[in-house]
């Protein structure tokens, strides 16, 4: 089914310019500048993209410990013996955990929550994956959790949630520190970073 | 001359989702113009000084810069944070019912001043309010006022006769209180005890202040959110969504102690 917008285009080319269109941040004209470049492209590119795209589909599932998107049943970071199983550092999506481990300073395990509570969408504690980051505090191996939600207003309910229900199991629960970011000015600030920034004031 | 190219203006932020790649759409109420939405230019990057400033729940100065589209957040000025409200799971999430309310209720470019003044009252309410639950059906009643569906609570809707101190019932659909005569004929009505009634008329015509010293006992408050939020349930045609995580909060607290 091709919409009227690209009914001047022939049927395939219609279909993959409005499917490339789909796609976030791709506009009707960036859609058509692809589309016409694979056409132009020799078959094996075409090929190896459209195999790409299937095998995502196809291979990933979600780590059945942490829920962090892998294409084995448990991922790589929860299979490594190496790393500290004793914390887990929770963060809202996948993409969050490539940032975390470039930083090279943090050597435990993920779980990944899949969301934020966002009351007026209606997304409560259920909706995301709580009740499997209780399960897995559940043996006593885990002696802290870090709460690395983004510091916005779901991401800090969110953290308040889990540390009200986490708080009584005897667990050690810490928060990332929010504080000026590298190359910020002080001017520039808001209100609640800086008091965060002036309250967790380090030694040097 | 046109319209100026830009524009300064109290705002209090209601929501705010991601719009391109660092790009956030943001949608907050103010005083002159009712409800905006606004793009802020890479306020999700680190370093961004508009994001922490751009955050709902905050009460800020904005200047503005009108685009083809839609406008664009040049610069905010944080007034108030509200640090008490916001380091409070339970007071955010009040906070966050009464910024859905406003956005379910509200439409856009369409002025009303004193919906303003009684959101900015009610959050400055909330973080240092004892009884969060009055602050909320205060604000319910007042906000279905100022909307124009202010509830008829000393006649009945029916035959205006005058209410008795006894059982009356309450009709979402007539906007006010019934005697129980007329309630016979009207299907879906809710009943209402005398103490309610006098609560709620004492609330609409009183300031925060004198609605806070009131006692209400809970089962009295129970009565009262039912009342209101049916009638607010009606008039949207859709559940609030935030109702939802405030009970199943409201039970996780209770079960730990705590909250209020």
């Amino acid at each position: 089914m091709t919409s009227k917008s690209f009914a001047s285009l022939a049927e395939p080319v219609a279909r993959l310019v409005e499917a490339f269109n789909k796609l976030p941040g791709i506009g009707p004209k960036n859609a058509q500048r692809l589309a016409y470049y694979l056409l132009r492209s020799p078959d094996e590119e075409a090929k190896a993209l459209a195999e790409a795209i299937l095998a995502l589909k196809e291979k990933i599932k979600l780590c059945s410990v942490c829920f962090n998107i892998t294409d084995q049943d448990t991922c790589s970071i929860c299979q490594d013996k190496e790393r500290d199983h004793s914390k887990i550092c929770v963060v809202e999506k996948p993409s969050d955990i490539p940032p975390l481990e470039r930083t090279g300073k943090y050597n435990g395990v993920y779980h990944v929550l899949h969301g934020t509570i966002k009351p007026a969408q209606g997304i409560a504690a259920e909706e995301l994956k709580v009740t499997e980051l209780l399960f897995r505090l559940q043996d006593g191996s885990v002696t802290e959790v870090i709460v690395a939600t983004n510091p916005n207003i779901e991401g800090e309910t969110t953290a308040m949630y889990l540390q009200r229900i986490i708080m009584p199991l005897g667990i050690r629960v810490s928060r990332l520190a929010r504080g000026l970011p590298f190359g910020a000015e002080l001017e520039y600030a808001d209100d609640m970073t800086l008091g965060q920034a002036l309250d967790h004031r380090q030694e040097f | 001359m046109g319209t100026p190219r830009s524009y300064q203006t109290e705002t209090i932020i209601i929501k705010q989702t991601k719009f391109g790649e660092s790009d956030k759409l943001i949608t907050f109420y103010t005083p002159e113009f009712g409800k905006l939405k606004a793009v802020a230019k890479g306020a999700c990057r680190p370093g961004s000084k508009l994001g922490g400033n751009v955050e709902p729940l905050t009460y800020s100065l904005m200047l503005l810069a009108r685009g083809r589209n839609l406008d664009i957040v040049t610069q905010s000025q944080t007034i108030d944070g509200f640090p008490a409200l916001k380091s409070d799971l339970w007071y955010t999430s009040c906070g966050l019912y009464i910024l859905e309310l406003i956005d379910s209720f509200t439409m856009e470019n369409n002025e009303n001043r004193p919906l303003f003044d009684l959101l900015l009252d009610t959050l400055h309410q909330l973080c240092q309010a004892d009884s969060t639950e009055i602050v909320l059906r205060y604000f319910e009643l007042h906000l279905l006022h100022h909307l124009g569906y202010r509830p008829q609570l000393h006649r009945c809707v029916m035959c205006n006769s005058p209410l008795k101190p006894v059982f009356n019932f309450f009709s979402s659909s007539q906007g006010g209180v019934l005697c129980p005569h007329c309630s016979q004929e009207e299907p879906g009505v809710r009943p209402l005890s005398v103490d309610a009634l006098k609560i709620l008329r004492l609330w609409q015509d009183c300031n925060y202040a004198t609605a806070k010293r009131v006692k209400v006992k809970s089962e009295l408050s129970s009565e009262l959110k039912q009342v209101l939020q049916g009638y607010i349930v009606y008039l949207l045609q859709r559940e609030v969504k935030s109702v939802v995580w405030l009970e199943e909060l409201k039970k996780s607290l209770d079960n730990h102690g705590g909250g209020d």
